[in-house]
């Protein structure tokens, strides 16, 4: 560690103690770049150790909805996807909605990740929009030229969540918005049936 | 000699029509509706008939075609049609980058064509990249752009797929003006309309499961493709803006 880091680090640990002291704990403890960072960073790596599994997909599907629950704000997730049509279902619409849609995701995703298998996600920068991080990874796949992968990156429930993706600028809720709302279309708005037909759906 | 010169000439008045009718089209919508994924089709009717038609044409030939085509041709030969069809855009890349007014994508383009043209095997190889020149690609779309034009409606092609208008003028300007690709008199020598459909068709085996889950698995196929090809073009041409997205504290999320 050479002088100018060490007087950096040193200031950094002053500021936190003086800040500690000023401020309320809720400010202290404010998402940052360097927590939104080490929140995509988990969550690579543990999708990383379920593709390095070798498990069976059927079993590797449940460790991806697992992961998603432990990681995305599904709640926002659910609320997004279901869109205008979320104001006319019942609580217990949302919460069967919100399940399916969980299983759904890490059925559909899942299977992309198979193409995941000997590359790589490597965190490029971090952000801050509005209230919440953006988080800039290249994904480097085998065969593929590097592509970009976005994740957005909030506390709104009051922990570190990611709330949103987008591959090359492709928006994955707004794109799932759009799958929900031809289902229910075709199933002339009826929330039961789509909510049925999305558990298998994937 | 003057019948040879007369047909692109014809073609290329047609074109210049054409253009000119389609680009009055190119009413933009406003950029907060753009940037938010917001979707212009009037056309839609005619678009669906048209995506039913390319569906067709994938479920009957394109699918089964590609499929088979990456199956027997080993993994190395599909990225050398890649490169080769890459690299013959880049004549077309140069010109559109000047147009543009972007000198240092130009001065890339220039030198990807030079460096993968001699030592890259006459564009069957890729060094151009191995010595960290970064991509050039662009095309006449992305210049009306940068001139000003707005995308306008969206639109389904006939076998190319999902577009815009202003794009479409772009995807024909491009392949009729670019001498390497096309030279209506020589049919064996359009070589770069020929190298582009076989890359295509590399493109559509390779990456079957991902275009299978947008074709036929989704509830909707033809407004899958529809979002996701004007968020990718438009992310594309650096037009998103990521404070556009829905505020999470602002959603309504009570219950879910």
């Amino acid at each position: 560690m050479n002088d100018l880091n060490r007087r950096t680090v040193m200031t950094g640990i002053a500021a936190a103690a003086l800040s500690t002291a000023a401020l309320p704990r809720a400010a202290v403890a404010a998402l940052t770049e360097a927590r939104a960072r080490q929140l995509i960073d988990q969550v690579v790596t543990d999708i990383n150790r379920v593709i390095a599994s070798g498990k069976p997909e059927e079993a590797m599907y449940a460790d991806f909805e697992r992961i998603f629950a432990k990681y995305a704000d599904t709640a926002y997730i659910a609320a997004y996807a279901l869109g205008a049509d979320g104001r006319r279902a019942t609580a217990a619409q949302k919460k069967a909605f919100s399940k399916a849609f969980q299983s759904y995701l890490a059925r559909k995703y899942g299977k992309r990740f198979r193409e995941f298998i000997g590359g790589r996600l490597e965190v490029q920068s971090v952000r801050k929009v509005k209230r919440w991080y953006e988080v800039k990874t290249i994904a480097y796949l085998r065969g593929q030229a590097p592509f970009e992968v976005t994740f957005l990156v909030s506390e709104r429930t009051g922990k570190d969540k990611f709330f949103n993706m987008f591959v090359e600028g492709v928006n994955m809720l707004l794109t799932e918005r759009t799958e929900i709302g031809a289902m229910l279309d075709a199933r002339r708005g009826d929330i039961d049936a789509m909510i049925r037909d999305l558990r298998r759906a994937g | 000699m003057k019948r040879i010169g007369l047909i692109p000439e014809r073609i290329l008045s047609a074109l210049a029509v054409l253009s000119v009718a389609l680009l009055s089209a190119c009413a933009a919508p406003t950029p907060g509706a753009q940037t938010s994924g917001a979707v212009y089709d009037p056309y839609e009717e005619t678009n669906r008939k048209i995506h039913g038609f390319n569906v067709a044409l994938d479920k009957a030939f394109v699918r089964s075609a590609s499929k088979g085509y990456t199956t027997v041709v080993p993994e190395p030969m599909l990225d050398s049609v890649t490169y080769f069809s890459d690299n013959l855009s880049m004549p077309s890349a140069f010109v559109n980058s000047l147009l543009q007014g972007n000198f240092k994508r130009a001065g890339t383009a220039a030198l990807r064509f030079a460096l993968n043209s001699t030592i890259g095997f006459a564009g069957l190889a890729d060094p151009a990249t191995d010595f960290g020149i970064p991509p050039a690609d662009t095309d006449f779309g992305e210049t009306l752009h940068v001139w000003g034009f707005g995308e306008g409606p969206f639109v389904m092609l006939p076998i190319y797929g999902p577009s815009t208008s202003r794009d479409a003028i772009g995807v024909v300007t491009d392949l009729f003006t670019n001498p390497l690709s096309y030279a209506p008199q020589r049919p064996i020598k359009n070589i770069g309309v020929w190298a582009r459909a076989l890359d295509q068709m590399g493109n559509r085996g390779r990456y079957s499961d991902v275009v299978d889950s947008i074709l036929y698995d989704s509830a909707d196929s033809y407004a899958q493709l529809r979002t996701i090809y004007l968020q990718n073009r438009r992310f594309e041409l650096g037009e998103t803006d990521a404070a556009s997205e829905i505020d999470p504290y602002a959603l309504d999320t009570e219950g879910f």
